[in-house]
Formats: structure tokens, sequence, C-alpha cells
């Protein structure tokens, strides 16, 4: 109910003009992703959020990633880890200005120290962090802070020869 | 033969240096924490150990420009009013590079403190070798020590709460019942916890 009213206020506030919708998700996603055995796709999962200027500065390379392998499959996801109250405005706002492409998702858990850890035992938190996985191989790698191109095509060709 | 030796030490730096990376180095939980002498808001150098009477400290890595961290401000001011006549006072330490992020020059954080009016000692880490020490990694990064006879022991580390965006809804307020125990001297129940913060603006190298 209260995930309805946040879409509904979103829908009437902000969300109009930003091209895509921000879908809600929670510590249950991350389980789903690695439960997912036959999907063959790459994702590369960005955590960020609009305030924290160094995962602003390396979003275009993930957007960069996002257009070249549209037809391979590799999967950019963006999941943002703005103030719900950024939900409304800040957020959609950023992604219509930004134009963003890749697919945005908004993590909506209050309690970190929980999702963090299930998500990676090494990760203390600190955004930027990109997490890369192959479900169906049940493969996967994190990485804490800032990454050039070059280094997240690397660390994609490493998964890969994992 | 010293030559060989130092050849074989300096590759031996650079290949620890090389894989490093968050969260391996630093502090855990019964680590003794080195003390340090860092400029304070007002000019003054400020040690651990000029706080004869502490019972331990509520060390928090935190800055100016975060979200994060000025979400956690008041709540900063609170743990430092609640918990400093018992002994336990907050020391604020900024770790951030002034040339990455502005906002977090040392004239700035004085601007903040003055505005703010804080209560507790608001210090530079110019050099960033305390928050490396420490292994902090975001900002706020919270570390409680307990003064011993074999130094300050680290008793707690990670958030203040487990919500950053409302203080009265936060059902676990891990900093203060950290504290609470080692004030009645029972075991600590969760010594460590994480939370998403801004990372920590590491000078360019």
């Amino acid at each position: 109910m209260r995930q309805l009213f946040l879409i509904l206020l979103c829908i009437g506030f902000g969300c109009m003009l930003s091209a895509q919708q921000i879908h809600l998700i929670d510590r249950e996603w991350i389980n789903s992703m690695r439960s997912n055995k036959t999907n063959d796709t790459i994702y590369v999962i960005n955590f960020w959020a609009t305030w924290c200027k160094p995962c602003v500065a390396e979003l275009p390379y993930f957007e960069q990633l996002h257009k070249q392998t549209q037809d391979k499959k590799i999967k950019v996801v963006l999941v943002s880890n703005d103030t719900k109250k950024a939900l409304t405005d800040k957020l959609p706002q950023f992604i219509a200005e930004k134009q963003i492409q890749s697919k945005v998702l908004f993590m909506n858990e209050t309690n970190a120290n929980e999702w963090i850890e299930l998500l990676n035992k090494n990760w203390s938190g600190a955004i930027p962090a990109t997490w890369i996985i192959k479900p169906n191989e049940q493969r996967e790698l994190f990485h804490e802070g800032e990454l050039t191109f070059e280094e997240l095509t690397k660390l994609i060709n490493q998964l890969n020869k994992q | 033969m010293k030559k060989t030796y130092a050849i074989a030490a300096f590759y031996l730096f650079i290949a620890t240096a090389a894989f490093k990376f968050p969260g391996q180095y630093g502090y855990k939980i019964g680590d003794n924490a080195i003390d340090f002498t860092l400029k304070n808001v007002d000019e003054n150098k400020v040690s651990l150990a000029d706080y004869k009477n502490a019972k331990g400290f509520i060390v928090i890595f935190t800055c100016n420009h975060c979200p994060f961290s000025q979400a956690y401000e008041q709540r900063i001011i609170d743990l430092h009013k609640k918990y400093e006549p018992k002994g336990f006072p907050v020391i604020a330490i900024n770790p951030n590079d002034k040339d990455r992020e502005p906002d977090d020059s040392f004239e700035n954080m004085q601007k903040l403190a003055k505005e703010k009016n804080y209560p507790f000692a608001y210090l530079y880490d110019e050099t960033q070798e305390i928050a490396k020490a420490y292994g902090a990694t975001r900002t706020p990064h919270v570390f409680i020590l307990q003064k011993s006879k074999k130094g300050n022991l680290v008793k707690y580390i990670g958030a203040i709460d487990d919500n950053y965006e409302d203080a009265s809804a936060a059902k676990e307020k891990y900093a203060e019942q950290a504290v609470d125990a080692l004030l009645s001297g029972k075991s600590i129940t969760t010594a460590q916890t994480k939370a998403i913060g801004c990372g920590i603006k590491w000078k360019k190298q």
C-alpha cells in the first residue's frame, strides 16, 4: 500500500519528466538475482545516488556500456540509494535531465546493515560500488569505489574468465 | 646485499599497496587504536590523551559535504551531549581531500562548526593517515573506543543507528547501545554494522 502510494505520488509530481519508471526493490531482489539459474545475462549493477559526486562522475561509463551492449547479453542496472524524498522529485528529475537510458531501480530499504552484508561481506557501504553477476553460472564479483570505462570492461572480462 | 633487501622490501611494499582495497586494512573489534594529534577547528591540536577523565571515545569520521553526514549531524551533537558527561565524548574527524571536495576544507569545517555550534572537537585529518589506520571508508563511520591499561581498545565499528533518513524511526541505536553496554560493563550485542555512506575522498595519487 505504501509503495503504491509512493508510486502514485511519484507519477503525480515528477516522474512524468523522466522517460522511465523507477521500480522499488529491497533485499529480496538481491536473492532473486542470485537464484535465477536459467538467466545467462551478465548484470552490471551500480550502486549510486544523485548526491554522490563520484557516482555521478562515473555514470557516463555505465551509460556508454549500456549503449554498446544493447545487442549483447549484458545489462546495466543503476540502483539508486537516494532518500525516499528524492524519489518523488530529485531522482526522476536527474534521470530526465541526464537522459539516463540504463534501467534505474530504487533501494527501498532503511536498514542498510542487513542488505549490504547480504550483497557482499567485504563491502563497507561506501558508494559508488559495482556488482557484476552472471546468474546461471553463479558467478559474481564486487568492486567498492569508482571505476573508469576501461576498469569496468576489465571487470566484466574478469568475470567471464572466472 | 643490503641493496637486494631494500629492493625486495620496496617491491613487497608496492605489492601490498596495490592489493589493498577498502575494508581490508584498518581495525577489527578488540584492536588497540592509535592516538593522534590533529588540528581542531579552534586551531588547537587535539589528541585522545588530552582527555584525561574520559572512559573512552566516540570517534566519528564525518565531513561537511556528505548528505549522510548532514542527516546525522544533529544525532552526532546529541550523542556528545548525552555521553560526554558520562565519559565518552564525540571526536569528529574529517578525512576528505579538500582538492576533491572543497566543501570539506579546514576553513569550511570551521564555518560549519561555528554555525552548528559543535560542542565536540572537529578535527582535520589532512594527511588521511588516521582514517587509513582506523580503516574508515565512508562518512559517517563510527569507532567506539574504550580506555584500558593496554590503550584505547576498539569496541564498536559502524553506523550510528539503522535509519539515516529519520532519527525517530530508528529501531536500533547501535552507537548508543554500544556505549551503554560499555558503561554498564556488559558485552556489546551488535559490535559491527554497515551503512550506505559517502566514500572517503582519498587524495589522487
